[in-house]
């Protein structure tokens, strides 16, 4: 669902006195707030080709043993899941989840003809195509495009950056990208802006530059709704002073507001550890593990669990065998991380990569990507996902 | 309404080239679109300078490389070696991509570069060795006024085309199709109008093609697969070449060709009756793309309105394109590169084969905004504070280490510096072209020599953003003003 604009138009000017009625008096809002239960994407990018293997790692499979002397990481000091696999140290919260079921894992994730190319992989994820077709829209943009045709606002996909990746455009409508959501306040051009806009008579035409207008006005007034959203109910918890934290803190913040976002799309990097893997990914993971905990903790907290479904993926994985530079080149398939209250399938979803049977050193991929995407789409998100991905892919059980 | 020369030289100016220079103002009102061109021809007439910029360390290690070469006995490198090698082939793109910048900035050979430019996008490649990569420029500089049949044949023996594409692992009995596959869809014919099987015979009439280490082109004969091929109807014993030559032999080539330049110089919305007209034309003159230049420049239609200010600038013909009319001095390049990066083209980095895909594709809420602060960024009025996205296939896994990160290290010393774009802008130039203006008319004249297109924005909101202590004061204001309208991103 989205907002229509006479729905928002209420929802916006109440939002803006609600920032000052004390908390009592809100609730004589609620019905006209996005109601409980409204389901919402976090999509989390490990960029620059995260090693799957040191994520889950393999811990009785000696082939993996002996193709990471130095890179292994042993049994005893992995989290262990189960007696075949461990987590990465670092990632103490992603093995809490696991205890309480919030956890599934995803082995295998990847696409024929895998390219070894970071930005190229990255497109394919991202425009949700094949390995020899080059699309121009991302696939939640092609969402946007198919759920939000005379939506006022951009808002229902929201990254938080400062620059908008390829999966966030579709072919007719744009998400935004916000990293702070007061920033663009703080330009310093930013009152001529408005004036120009002010002053532009709001004429629908079909010219190029009708549509930088409106890109223009779409911008601004997405700015003013993502702020005052964003300053409704900010989140009191605690959340880790990184990059990622605040990040999750932001998306936590407008989770808890009445905004209509459906998909939160943030990046984290680079895991491209071609050379000194252990410390790279020891960091990157403790930044990740830190940030995520912070977020399930305070949706728990705020009853929202239920409602969130957090998904990481990476372009690539890594070869199988260690290089002579205490690190990993690029690889292929590669697992994912699905993160909710409202699982209906936990923990480790399908088998293990299979170390044996391998193609030229990488792992062959078991199951395509777009499973997942056709899978949240159509029933996490309700949307058409055969119109979004082009072709029906099958649903897999975890929504 | 009959156009001025002024707007139409205007147009051909930013069409043909990236925009009026600031010295070249005076004489757009005087002359004729015709004339106005043929000096642009004339000026493109030489052959362009070979760029070299590897630096000693590369050259000598390549030259070294080749000597090991001959000698049978292959050199083993260090894996320090090898790091300092990709440092090293990094700042060569870097340099590489400055390099250029510069001359599509101050070159008078306007019409070459921007036809390189095109066949930038239209032959994209990426690849992270500075020499394959300053092989394929100068190959697309030579060439871009040339003929598209010698043009694509050479872009097809460059290593860095024939690494991308992976033809080095195209050999017989072990077919690669990506090389054959792109040749067709991007290169000349486009999707849909061959079968699956012509690549596959494509290719194995392209096994064999491969480069040395240096860079040049070598046909590894016993990789070449000399059976009969069949590819859209022909049967024979082909190679590379031939296959290349049935391709350019269909009328399809030249349609696809003519219609992507008419999109990239004319307007995004191709006019059937026109691209039909030019491929023709094109196809009988056996691809000379000079001519096919003149038919589109030299045209009535050219200059109709619905095609002046319709096209959404590239980021690069916007950074030029401001360059030009206001020249300046950037303290730290880096600002260029970072710029490039963050409004989604950085030369030398095209997104995929496919190249950029241009038009509404440049805009986005944050790059629409970004484009519209750079006037005042460059007036030392506003912050880069924008972090553009990483870009691992250039890192390399180097992205990781802060030290070596050149995005880390110039956001760090721009932050530093307390003023991160700094730029010395040279006004003089600039603001005695207005001299004999009147005041009153000061504020539209500026902006007909700024835009291509109606400004939407009352002038009297511009009037209000502007310094009026001085008429230089004014001029400077007013133009940087107008600089950071939507208007602006379009010629």
């Amino acid at each position: 669902m989205y907002i229509k604009r006479k729905e928002f138009i209420q929802i916006g000017s109440l939002a803006t006195a609600a920032v000052m009625l004390p908390k009592f008096l809100k609730a004589f809002e609620s019905p006209l707030m996005v109601p409980e239960g409204n389901k919402v994407v976090v999509i989390l990018q490990l960029s620059g080709g995260n090693d799957g293997l040191n994520t889950v790692i393999p811990v009785r499979n000696d082939v993996y043993y002996k193709a990471r002397p130095k890179l292994g990481i042993e049994k005893t000091k992995s989290l262990l899941l189960t007696d075949e696999v461990g987590l990465h140290p670092a990632l103490t919260g992603f093995k809490e989840l696991y205890d309480d079921g919030s956890l599934g894992i995803l082995n295998g994730m990847g696409y024929p003809n895998p390219d070894r190319s970071h930005f190229r992989s990255m497109d394919i994820w991202q425009t949700a195509s094949n390995s020899n077709e080059y699309l121009t829209s991302g696939w939640v943009g092609r969402y946007l495009d198919a759920q939000c045709q005379g939506c006022d606002k951009p808002t229902q996909a929201i990254e938080i950056d400062d620059m908008l990746s390829l999966s966030m455009k579709g072919e007719h409508l744009n998400g935004i990208a916000v990293k702070d959501p007061q920033r663009l306040y703080g330009t310093a051009n930013e009152k001529f802006f408005r004036d120009v806009l002010k002053n532009h008579s709001d004429e629908a035409g079909e010219q190029p530059v009708d549509y930088l207008y409106k890109t223009m006005a779409d911008t601004l007034s997405s700015a003013d709704y993502i702020f005052k959203q964003s300053r409704l109910h900010p989140t009191k918890a605690e959340y880790p002073k990184t990059d990622l934290g605040n990040s999750m803190k932001t998306i936590a913040s407008l989770i808890f507001s009445d905004i209509n976002t459906k998909v939160y799309y943030v990046s984290l990097g680079s895991f491209d550890t071609h050379i000194n893997q252990s410390a790279q990914q020891q960091r990157l993971f403790t930044e990740m593990n830190d940030a995520v905990k912070a977020f399930t903790k305070d949706l728990k907290a705020n009853n929202r669990f239920n409602d969130v479904m957090l998904f990481t993926f990476s372009e690539f994985g890594r070869r199988v065998a260690q290089n002579a530079s205490g690190g990993t080149d690029h690889g292929t398939a590669n697992n994912m991380f699905l993160i909710s209250g409202g699982l209906k399938q936990k923990g480790m979803i399908n088998e293990l990569p299979d170390l044996s049977n391998l193609d030229e050193g990488d792992l062959k991929y078991k199951m395509d990507f777009k499973n997942v995407y056709a899978s949240i789409l159509n029933k996490w998100l309700n949307a058409d996902d055969v119109a979004i991905l082009g072709k029906k892919y099958d649903y897999l059980g975890f929504v | 309404m009959s156009l001025t020369n002024q707007i139409k030289n205007q147009h051909l100016m930013w069409r043909a080239g990236f925009g009026p220079a600031v010295e070249q103002l005076s004489d757009l009102s005087q002359y004729t679109p015709k004339q106005i061109y043929k000096a642009l021809v004339k000026a493109s007439d030489k052959k362009p300078e070979y760029i070299n910029v590897a630096d000693d360390y590369l050259q000598g290690l390549y030259m070294g490389i080749e000597e090991a070469g001959r000698q049978q006995q292959r050199k083993e490198l260090s894996t320090e070696e090898k790091k300092k090698i990709q440092q090293k082939n990094r700042e060569g793109v870097r340099n590489l991509n400055l390099y250029w910048l510069h001359e599509m900035v101050n070159s008078s050979t306007q019409l070459r570069e921007k036809m390189a430019f095109f066949w930038h996008g239209h032959f994209a490649c990426r690849n992270l060795n500075v020499f394959f990569q300053q092989g394929l420029l100068d190959v697309i500089r030579r060439n871009a006024l040339g003929n598209v049949g010698k043009l694509l044949k050479e872009v097809s023996k460059t290593a860095a085309m024939l690494n991308f594409l992976n033809n080095q692992q195209n050999k017989k009995d072990h077919p690669n199709e990506n090389f054959a596959r792109e040749v067709m869809e991007l290169f000349t014919m486009g999707r849909g109008n061959y079968s699956e099987h012509d690549v596959k015979e494509a290719a194995r009439a392209f096994t064999g093609w491969s480069s040395t280490i240096k860079g040049e082109f070598i046909f590894r004969k016993f990789q070449h697969d000399d059976g009969d091929k069949t590819v859209l109807g022909k049967t024979g014993n082909f190679d590379g070449e031939d296959v290349l030559d049935i391709l350019l032999h269909q009328k399809q080539t030249s349609k696809f060709i003519t219609n992507k330049i008419y999109k990239f110089f004319v307007n995004e919305q191709p006019d059937k009756e026109k691209t039909e007209w030019l491929a023709e034309r094109f196809y009988k003159n056996d691809y000379d793309i000079s001519k096919l230049l003149e038919d589109i420049f030299t045209s009535e239609w050219f200059y109709d309105p619905k095609n002046i200010g319709a096209k959404i600038k590239s980021p690069i013909e916007l950074m030029v394109g401001i360059q030009r009319m206001l020249p300046m001095k950037f303290e730290q390049e880096e600002a260029l590169l970072l710029l490039q990066r963050a409004l989604g083209q950085l030369l030398f980095y095209p997104p995929n084969v496919a190249g950029w895909p241009g038009g509404k594709n440049w805009i986005d809420s944050s790059t629409l905004m970004l484009r519209m602060r750079i006037p005042q960024m460059l007036n030392d009025k506003d912050d880069f504070n924008v972090t553009p996205k990483t870009d691992d296939d250039q890192m390399m896994g180097r992205s990781n280490n802060p030290d070596e990160d050149p995005k880390a290290n110039a956001m760090k010393s721009l932050k530093r510096l307390g003023k991160p774009v700094l730029v010395k802008i040279d006004w003089s130039l600039y603001t005695k072209n207005f001299e004999s203006i009147p005041r009153e008319t000061l504020q539209a004249h500026i902006s007909s020599i700024l835009l291509q297109v109606k400004s939407q924005v009352n002038p009297d909101l511009i009037k209000q953003y502007t310094d009026n202590s001085g008429r230089e004061n004014f001029i400077k204001t007013a133009t940087l003003q107008i600089m950071s309208t939507p208007e602006y991103q379009l010629c």
